[in-house]
């Protein structure tokens, strides 16, 4: 059973993304750990695809230098199984790797979701798959009790809302602005009217792409956000400490630094808001 | 084929970032009343500036001394003829035509070997719309020419350094351009390729070759060929030139892939030193369509290779694909040498230079032709000037024996 819901409970999420195996595998799992310590309510983890088409250079990059350090599927779930977190766990992917997964005897994607739920994965954002190529991993998800979250772009408007409503579960993945992940030094103003055309939706709306610090955060949650996702702003942290030959600890303590900030700047967000009709 | 739900059996589909689903929404809609239903007369207008700007019909020709070696009639489709070289102006003068009806104002290309940059370079200077074209950093190194003819047309054409440098980063890379700009801005995909409605859409801009084909050879040899040979990389000359066969059972269709220098993968460095998707791949997404692909045992996709850099790219048309599997169109590919080999004896025997990736369809000409009937049609898909550097280059090293010797020339060459 997923275990997301419980991590919108109590105020707002904190969901922060890295690349699985980005630098390396021991590595990536310390930076992981960190992140719940620093207050991590879910954590995405990317299983790296070489066609990253939504994705900005910084998760590209570090997309080439976890599959140039030999992450694959099967490492990736080695890698859920080891890690010592309690936090709800999201695989996000391309649709090519899910498909792809066991055997050739057309028993797609289903081998994948089987697998995920066994090792203790709780859901998927896969940013290629749009709701209309969804059925048969909604099925699988069904079959497994995990979420599948979708994204809605700013450009998602009418029956296309509408779709994706029916299918969304765990969170839905607002994203702020067009165009591909990175860290902005700017808050889109998209984000208030995406967040106000899903305002009747009764799942958890996380916002993500281009959040980089606590005062976005803040800004995000206090304009209505359940949850902020942030992968880029962290990327960044590993990507240095990679270039610089930091240790792992001392990258796992920045991430972890990093991680506070904006946790603390989701919950100042929260407690600004006025009370909503259904939460008092 | 016509596609209603946009799959091709279970190929093609829509495997997109959400931002760009509307766009996609938005383009179905205009293929469907603009060239389907020829709304606003757009079909007329295309077939008008196909003819006026493009140079349309291309000729039939009878290949005098080809004919003669093989001992059957081969008939040459001489798209090399149309504006630019190549097929590729038939599809990029119909998607920049339907930016314009759709009020869209930029227009984004990929390329790989550079004619289909060039064509939308040409296009877009044509219609007066900004274009700005992705490459590859390795391909722009294979093909200058062609970065600077898209450069004089107006074009800016942007470097794609990650990966490998060809054609699947710079298909990635406009694809996020794309999803940045999806409001003002048409992505014109060079291929049969993408998510639904492109690869029926560019097939149906394509088809014009074969029209013609058929009418022509109908008129100058009075039957329909045996066998229709085109090479296949991603596939757009390959589905233009087999659209309008692909009902009369007697015809035979070949697709000719990039054999590379060997059939073999390197699973270990994940690389397929072939672009041979059709014969060798697996089912898998990729860039917006469920298709055949060049792809490890996980998924990943597989840096791919061929001498041509056009049939570089590890997938294929979705449509192809289906085609393959049901036994309509045979997949077949030549190696490296062979292509180059061909590119010299077309040069020299029937005075058509043609393009690397048109080489392999006559390669395999060469090796088959007692298989192919008495009359064989090859879709000359463009022509060679693209590919001169590269080939003098490869020709040398690889020691290709029809070559002509360069040796007193090269210093003045490079």
């Amino acid at each position: 059973m997923s275990r997301i819901p419980e991590a919108f409970a109590d105020g707002p999420a904190f969901i922060p993304y890295l690349a699985v195996g980005d630098p390396d595998y021991e590595s990536s799992i310390e930076y992981v750990e960190a992140l719940e310590r620093g207050g991590a309510d879910v954590v995405e983890l990317g299983l790296p695809f070489s066609e990253p088409v939504a994705e900005g250079p910084t998760i590209q990059n570090a997309v080439v230098r976890a599959l140039e350090g030999g992450m694959t599927p099967t490492r990736f779930f080695e890698f859920v199984e080891e890690l010592d977190v309690d936090v709800p766990l999201v695989c996000m992917t391309y649709y090519n790797l899910i498909y792809r997964y066991g055997d050739d005897d057309g028993n797609r994607p289903r081998a994948f979701v089987e697998k995920a739920a066994e090792v203790g994965l709780d859901g998927f954002v896969v940013p290629d798959l749009p709701a209309e190529e969804a059925g048969p991993l909604r099925e699988a998800c069904d079959e497994f009790d995990l979420d599948l979250v979708f994204i809605v772009a700013p450009t998602t408007e009418g029956e296309r809302l509408e779709r994706i409503m029916e299918q969304v579960s765990g969170y839905v993945y607002v994203q702020a602005r067009l165009g591909v992940t990175g860290a902005r030094s700017d808050v889109s103003t998209q984000t208030d009217e995406s967040l106000a055309r899903l305002d009747e939706w009764d799942v958890p709306k996380a916002v993500g792409f281009g959040i980089k610090t606590g005062e976005h955060a803040e800004r995000i949650v206090a304009g209505g956000a359940d949850g902020i996702i942030v992968g880029s702003a962290l990327v960044d942290i590993v990507a240095e400490g990679h270039e610089n030959g930091d240790s792992a600890e001392t990258v796992a303590s920045r991430l972890e630094t990093k991680a506070r900030e904006l946790s603390e700047g989701a919950s100042r967000g929260f407690a600004q808001r006025p009370p909503h009709p259904e939460r008092t | 084929m016509s596609t209603s739900d946009g799959k091709f059996g279970r190929y093609g589909g829509q495997y997109v970032p959400e931002a760009l689903m509307p766009a996609i929404e938005e383009l179905e809609d205009a293929y469907e009343r603009y060239v389907l239903n020829n709304e606003d007369g757009f079909m007329d207008e295309f077939r008008q500036r196909l003819r006026d700007f493009g140079g349309r019909p291309t000729p039939t020709q009878y290949a005098e001394r080809l004919s003669e070696r093989y001992g059957r009639d081969v008939y040459m489709k001489r798209e090399d003829l149309v504006h630019g070289g190549a097929h590729k102006l038939n599809n990029a003068l119909g998607q920049v035509l339907l930016a314009k009806y759709m009020g869209k104002d930029r227009i984004i290309a990929e390329t790989g070997a550079g004619q289909h940059g060039t064509a939308t370079a040409m296009a877009c200077a044509h219609l007066d719309f900004d274009c700005e074209v992705y490459m590859g950093e390795r391909d722009i190194n294979r093909q200058r020419p062609n970065v600077f003819r898209m450069k004089i047309n107006g074009a800016e054409v942007n470097p794609v350094t990650v990966g490998r440098g060809t054609l699947k980063e710079a298909i990635s890379e406009t694809m996020r351009d794309w999803a940045t700009n999806v409001e003002d801005t048409h992505y014109v995909i060079g291929s049969v390729v993408g998510p639904h409605p492109f690869p029926a859409m560019v097939r149906d801009f394509q088809s014009v070759i074969s029209e013609e084909a058929r009418e022509q050879m109908r008129e100058r040899a009075g039957t329909l060929p045996d066998s229709v040979l085109a090479c296949a990389g991603g596939g757009s000359n390959t589905m233009g030139a087999f659209a309008e066969f692909v009902d009369d059972d007697g015809v035979d269709l070949y697709a000719v892939e990039a054999g590379g220098s060997s059939l073999s993968v390197d699973e270990e460095k994940g690389v397929a030193p072939n672009s041979a998707s059709l014969s060798t791949g697996g089912e898998g997404v990729l860039h917006g369509a469920r298709t055949k692909l060049l792809q490890d045992r996980d998924g990943q996709i597989m840096e791919s290779h061929s001498v041509s850099s056009g049939l570089d790219y590890a997938g294929v048309g979705p449509e192809l694909a289906y085609l393959v599997d049901e036994e309509r169109v045979t997949p077949v590919n030549v190696d490296d040498d062979g292509a180059l080999e061909a590119f010299h004896r077309l040069s020299r025997m029937e005075g058509v230079i043609p393009a690397l990736e048109t080489a392999h369809a006559f390669a395999y000409l060469e090796d088959e032709h007692g298989n192919l009937g008495e009359t064989v049609l090859v879709n000359v898909s463009g022509r060679g000037d693209k590919d001169l550097e590269s080939v003098i280059e490869e020709t040398e090293k690889r020691g290709i024996e029809n070559a002509p010797d360069m040796s007193m020339f090269s210093g003045g060459l490079r």
